[in-house]
């Protein structure tokens, strides 16, 4: 702004009277042109910016804006016709000034050129350089050889460069300089100054050629002096070379410690540990290397170069045999003949022939839907019995018989044999068809070999599978568990690769479980409104009827048990159904001192579901752990059986209160949650018919009952922090703006901040177009004033012509009169 | 008549009788083959029967060929002197009797269809006897309604012997018609008075010793024989509890009867009649010793759909404190009525509150109305004027039960207990007593049954700090409030009122994905490690 109206000052300070223009530039202004706006209060830290104007001064300057702008405009308005600048790249800042200039002057060249070779056709234009003529610089061609001067290939004289090419500004003005002072006596010709420059040059060259020549003879000399002198020092070696090593003194006992440690031994990096992913690749490969056997094996490719793996499944007949030569030959005959064979050949020895053909029968599907190697097995079994034919009766007779057998022998544990791999099952069928029919192992090995084959580390795919596999597991489990009877061996077992599978992938396992405690849920709801009872309820839902349902729930609270040992959390539904488990092996009476709840009724059909009144079924009762498939619905043979059931679950019942007596110790109510089972416990003991060893844990679990204290600390409330009193700090709200427009919001504030900058905007703008109307009124009056005057001038002039015609035509009358 | 095979013979044949009657007045005796295809075995014949009786006695009524006026006997009519069209009229009427008493006893007939044909057909001959009644009107604008027609239908309905609910519900439709339903009332209060006095009164079932046991309660009300049969019960309580009265005097408005004008002065036309008729309806029934079945229906429906109808509500109080003394369930089924009693028609009860101490035992938080229970229970310790002791006794008492409850129910009692201390600053002391002497024993008496004495305000709510070790964490939660100074605003209830087991377990399934707690011992089998409970006391062969 500043820099603008200096230089308006400047321009304007020629011709126009200062005046007022120069009011801002003096140091003094004008007080009379200064307006000074007073502030009634002083406000601290308050910028004022309006407090001194010069109304003079802007005033001015307005006007002179104007007369800069509109008034052009004013002017120009009939003209239509346009000045364009036609220079090349005037208005184009992306070209740099030299270019520009240089295309300029090609394009200039090139208007010249053809404007006269139409005519001059064997004018060449002269180049030049440094306005010099570049054909008269060729004339002297003079060689330098520069290259005579290996050391400093670069620099090559500065005059010599200049007097060859040019470059090099500053030189050329020192050389006219020099030759503007040499001007006088006598100008050197181009030539004569280009040879005193290569004599000067090759002096150099001579006289730094001596000078290293000199300085190796020195060095030569010094090396000599130094050997003489070094012989001399010490009388050892003569060498030049390890001068050091004789200058290093003797090594003390801490440098020679140094030393030692640093050629010590270090720890040797070793093998190092083998990755998870490592592991179960090399897992995989074995696994598939043994697949790959047993597949040679079942097809009889096996020969005597094939070491017998090390590796021993787990179902291979450990008979010990080593195939023989012969059997390469004999190899291509297949089951059909061989069943017969071996049924002739085992006659005696084993018996297992025929649970190993189930087994095979059994295994086969899922080889066939899974395995495609599997598949192309049997396809090439299925040729080789055809082409038996004929060889069939040779070996009949052949003489090698054992042999024979045993080879078959082998071939048939190599099909009994796993797969060594497994694709991963996509679906709870699939898994199914893989592990129905197997023994426990069997299908454990296969659920392992799969997770294997499937390690997530191999393949991007697999964890996927494997988050699958956990699904199909659980599903398979729960199958197993509704069969009749449960297969609980199975599941006692799977339970563990369920547990890994878990602990590999705990979300999507969590996902799964998940899932199907909800189904279980819903499934137990639905039931509960129609049939008002459940397969498996909480251990309050439904009413006990019997004895599966006792089973089932103290196996639930074992399982609850279990898992809140270390926690020891309260469980109230435990503490009920134990008291309803106690109470429905007890005669009913009306009592006092205890109340049932919700599953057990105190009186009905079974509210002495537990009660053993057989004398002789209590004396001969041992103490067992209960079999899980009475929760599965297995019935009792005989009323003694049923009897001892009873006793036996009583007895899980004392035991399990026993725990929870021995756990709950701690609570503060301990005696009320308990006093109802204390109740029941004595009429057990006064009962005095169970055998001995229940009423023993009675009495102890009385007496554990008896030596917790009481614990009634009355209750105190934890002390909570004192509300702090209130304070009287000021409350800090953003100015944004002065004024009124305080205490609304952000977004309030700045929308009335733009309306008010708008209308200061819309009220300036048209006061400017004010000002500029009359502006151009001023302009307009002024032009018709100057019209008018000039008018006025002119018609004085005429009149003033015409007075003075008059006047002479006036005379010459008169001259005539008076002639 | 001749029989022609099949129900199209039999419709042809009664409709060729049909048209021989209302053709001429000589064809008369045709009508008693009508009649006695009514009696036929075959369930096809017996509705084309009652249709052309339907449309037969229509058009008599409609054509007015019945003798209207006191009906003189049928042998007097026959051996009278009148005139012949006058004999006939009379004779007519005879058979129009017989028809209806016909038409009666099918409704008691096995087939659905027959019964609701039957009962289609009366009501039919109900609204064409009001509107042409057949007896003379004793004075100007006289009401008539064909009362003894209509209170056989509704005997029919009232059965003894069998549940007659379809009927009923077809029979509900009609309910709807003011005048209907007010003649029902009627009906419906003679036929359960005459049933019951059928049956000699034995005085109601006092109170059953020892209050909170209400499981016995119910073992000797059961042992003793029903007075009222039970089906009759059943069909009674099904006819009276759809009966529901319009809210304002202007809705009385649709006859199915139709009247040219309404009258004033007609009983029918008012509201108050109608209440009245509503009141003694129930009184009457409810006043009858009834099985605990169809008490607990009343009294579901008791604050809802009777009370604000009847004329005088405070009279139910003999009913509703009968139920209130049985105990358990009934009690507090009872309790809904009684509040509306006590609040809206100032009744005085007294020990209201040592009896709602008394209803609470563990059973309470199992009940099916336990819902409506609490949202109760929380209105009658609301007010602020009751004494320290007494809401004392009753957080005590409460969190004593939750020891035994469900966790749906802790996390709904839990903020209850807390709200009552909330209400109450002066039962603070339940759970903050700085400085107060240890104890060796709870000072507090379960076994107590007035609250006054139950020395609860001595003791400290020590089961809700047992609780805060409680298996489900929100439970812990909720009880661990007590740990702090209560905060003043009270929780809502109103959402945990109708919490249900599976509407907490869906809510803990939901809860988002938090990281997964393994297990870190090494699973072993089914049955966990040795040492484990499970495998101490279960094997799995």
């Amino acid at each position: 702004m500043g820099k603008a109206r200096s230089a308006g000052a400047r321009r304007k300070a020629p011709g126009i009277p200062v005046g007022a223009r120069g009011g801002r530039a003096r140091p003094n202004p004008n007080p009379f042109e200064v307006k000074i706006n007073r502030q009634k209060f002083q406000v601290l830290g308050r910028k004022t910016r309006h407090d001194v104007g010069l109304p003079g001064v802007s005033r001015a300057r307005a006007i002179q804006k104007r007369t800069q702008t509109l008034l052009k405009e004013y002017k120009e308005r009939d003209k239509s016709n346009v000045f364009t600048d036609k220079r090349f790249g005037e208005y184009n800042s992306n070209i740099s000034p030299e270019e520009k200039m240089m295309k300029r002057f090609a394009l200039e060249q090139q208007r010249q050129h053809e404007k006269k070779s139409i005519y001059n056709l064997n004018e060449d234009e002269e180049l030049t350089h440094y306005g010099q003529s570049l054909a008269d610089i060729e004339k002297h061609n003079d060689i330098v050889d520069s290259d005579s001067d290996a050391d400093e290939p670069g620099t090559l004289s500065a005059e010599l460069t200049a007097a060859h090419f040019g470059g090099g500004g500053g030189l050329l003005h020192k050389k006219t300089s020099q030759q503007e002072g040499e001007e006088g006596e006598k100008p050197k010709s181009r030539k004569a100054l280009i040879e005193e420059l290569i004599a000067k040059s090759k002096q150099e060259k001579r006289e730094r050629q001596a000078q290293r020549e000199d300085a190796l003879e020195l060095t030569e000399k010094l090396d000599q002096d130094w050997k003489e002198i070094q012989t001399l020092l010490a009388h050892k070696t003569p060498k030049s070379e390890n001068r050091d090593k004789k200058e290093k003194p003797k090594p003390d006992a801490y440098d020679m410690m140094v030393r030692e440690l640093g050629f010590e031994m270090k720890a040797q990096p070793s093998n190092r540990m083998k990755t998870e992913e490592e592991l179960a690749k090399e897992e995989q490969e074995r696994l598939r290397s043994l697949e790959a056997e047993r597949l040679r094996r079942m097809l009889g490719k096996d020969d005597e170069n094939s070491r017998r793996p090390s590796h021993m499944s787990a179902d291979d007949l450990s008979d010990g045999f080593i195939l023989g030569e012969d059997d390469r030959r004999l190899l291509s005959y297949k089951d059909g003949k061989m069943n017969v064979e071996e049924e002739q050949s085992r006659e005696a020895s084993d018996g297992e022939s025929e649970e190993e053909e189930g087994e095979d029968s059994g295994e086969e599907d899922p080889e066939e839907s899974d395995d495609p190697d599997g598949h192309s097995d049997l396809e090439s079994d299925g040729e080789s019995e055809e082409g038996s034919g004929t060889p069939e009766k040779e070996r009949r007779h052949a003489p090698g018989k054992r042999l024979t057998s045993d080879g078959q022998k082998a071939r048939e544990a190599a099909r009994t044999e796993l797969p060594y791999t497994f694709v991963a099952p996509e679906s709870f069928e699939e898994l199914k068809s893989l592990l129905s029919g197997k023994s426990i192992e069997e299908q454990l090995l296969v659920v392992e070999r799969i997770q294997k084959c499937n390690h997530p580390s191999l393949a991007v795919g697999n964890k996927a599978k494997l988050e699958k596999l956990f699904g199909f597991l659980l599903e398979y489990v729960g199958d197993l568990a509704t069969n009749d009877p449960p297969d609980l061996r199975v599941i006692d077992k799977l339970v563990v690769q369920l547990y890994n599978l878990c602990q590999m992938f705990p979300e999507s396992a969590s996902d799964s479980i998940k899932f199907v405690l909800r189904d279980a849920m819903h499934e137990m709801e639905g039931m509960i409104e129609t049939k008002g009872r459940a397969a498996f309820p909480g251990l309050d839902v439904c009413p006990v009827r019997c004895l599966q349902d006792v089973v089932k729930g103290l196996f639930v609270c074992c399982v609850f048990l279990d898992y809140v040992s270390l926690s020891q959390r309260f469980i109230p539904e435990l503490i009920n159904f134990l008291l309803g488990i106690l109470y429905i092996a007890t005669p009913n009476k009306q009592n006092q001192g205890y109340t049932l709840v919700h599953p057990f009724r105190a009186f009905g059909k079974n509210s002495e579901l537990l009660l053993v009144s057989d004398e002789e079924d209590m004396a001969t009762w041992q103490r067992k752990s209960l079999s899980l498939h009475w929760a599965s619905g297995l019935k009792a043979q005989t009323k003694t059986e049923a009897n001892h059931t009873r006793l036996s679950c009583l007895a899980v019942c004392l035991a399990l209160v026993k725990r929870c007596v021995l756990m709950y110790g701690v609570l503060p109510s301990f005696h009320d949650i308990t006093r109802p089972l204390r109740a029941l416990l004595t009429e057990h003991l006064a009962d005095c018919s169970h055998p001995r060893e229940l009423q023993e844990l009675c009495q102890s679990i009385l007496t554990e009952m008896e030596n917790q204290k009481h614990h009634c600390q009355p209750l105190i409330c934890e002390k909570s922090k004192p509300v702090p009193l209130k304070l009287f700090t000021p409350r800090l709200v953003k100015v944004l703006e002065f004024g009124r427009k305080q205490g609304s919001s952000k977004e309030e504030q700045e929308r009335k901040r733009l309306i008010h900058k708008h209308k200061r905007e819309f009220k300036g703008a048209v006061r400017e177009i004010r000002k500029d109307n009359q502006f151009l009124a001023r302009m307009q009056l002024s032009e018709i004033m100057e019209r008018d005057a000039e008018r006025k001038r002119k018609v004085k002039q005429l009149f003033n012509s015409l007075a003075t015609q008059e006047g002479e035509w006036k005379a010459l009358k008169r001259k005539k009169f008076k002639k | 008549m001749e029989r022609d095979p099949g129900p199209g013979g039999a419709r042809r044949a009664l409709g060729r009788l049909l048209e021989a009657v209302l053709a001429s007045r000589g064809e008369a005796n045709a009508v008693f083959d009508i009649l006695a295809v009514l009696q036929s075995e075959d369930q096809e014949e017996i509705q084309e029967a009652v249709r052309a009786c339907s449309r037969l006695f229509g058009a008599l009524l409609e054509r007015g060929e019945l003798f209207v006026g006191q009906l003189p006997p049928e042998e007097t009519v026959m051996a009278g002197s009148q005139g012949a069209t006058r004999k006939y009229k009379m004779w007519m009427r005879h058979r129009y009797h017989s028809c209806c008493n016909c038409l009666g006893e099918l409704l008691a007939h096995p087939s659905f269809q027959v019964k609701e044909l039957a009962l289609g057909t009366l009501m039919k001959f109900v609204q064409l006897e009001g509107a042409h009644p057949l007896e003379k009107p004793k004075w100007e604008g006289n009401y008539l309604f064909p009362r003894p027609l209509f209170k056989m239908v509704v005997e029919g309905l009232l059965s003894l012997e069998e549940d007659r609910s379809l009927l009923l519900s077809q029979f509900r439709e009609y309910l709807e018609h003011d005048d209907i339903r007010y003649h029902t009332m009627q009906a419906a209060s003679d036929v359960v008075a005459r049933v019951a006095n059928g049956h000699p009164e034995v005085s109601w079932l006092g109170p059953v010793s020892g209050g909170g046991q209400w499981a016995c309660g119910v073992l000797v009300l059961r042992q003793r024989l029903w007075q009222v049969p039970l089906i009759f019960c059943n069909n009674a309580f099904m006819l009276l509890s759809a009966v529901s009265l319009p809210r304002q005097e202007s809705d009385i408005s649709s006859f199915y009867v139709r009247r040219t004008e309404l009258l004033d002065k007609w009983k029918v036309t008012h509201l108050k009649e109608h209440r009245r008729a509503f009141q003694l309806m129930w009184l009457g029934f409810l006043k009858h010793k009834l099985p605990l079945s169809i008490c607990k229906k009343v009294l579901v429906i008791m604050h809802d759909s009777i009370l604000p109808h009847l004329a005088q509500p405070s009279l139910m109080i003999d009913f509703l404190t009968r139920a209130y003394d049985i105990g358990g369930a009934i009690s507090l089924l009872a309790l809904n009525g009684l509040f509306i009693l006590i609040h809206k028609h100032n009744l005085e009860y007294p020990d209201f509150y040592r009896k709602l101490y008394g209803l609470l035992d563990p059973s309470v938080f199992h009940v099916k109305y336990r819902a409506r229970f609490f949202h109760l229970a929380d209105l009658f310790l609301s007010s602020s004027h009751l004494p320290a002791y007494l809401v004392a006794a009753f957080a005590k008492r409460l969190s004593r039960l939750a020891l035994t409850a469900p966790p749906e129910a802790l996390l709904m009692v839990l903020p209850f207990i807390c709200n009552l201390l909330r209400r109450h600053p002066a039962c603070r002391v339940l759970v903050h007593r700085p400085g107060g002497p240890e104890l060796d024993a709870d000072p507090y008496d379960p076994g107590e049954e007035d609250p006054a004495k139950s020395r609860a305000l001595e003791s400290s709510l020590w089961e809700l700090q047992a609780l805060q070790r409680h298996y489900h964490p929100e439970v812990s939660k909720a009880a661990s409030v007590i740990n702090q100074v209560l905060s003043v605003p009270e929780v809502s209830l109103a959402p945990l009122l109708e919490l249900t087991a599976f509407e907490v377990f869906e809510r803990d399934l939901k809860k988002g994905p938090e990281s997964v707690p393994l297990e870190f011992i090494p699973a072993r089998g089914l049955l966990g490690r040795r040492d484990d409970l499970c495998a101490q006391h279960f094997t799995l062969s």
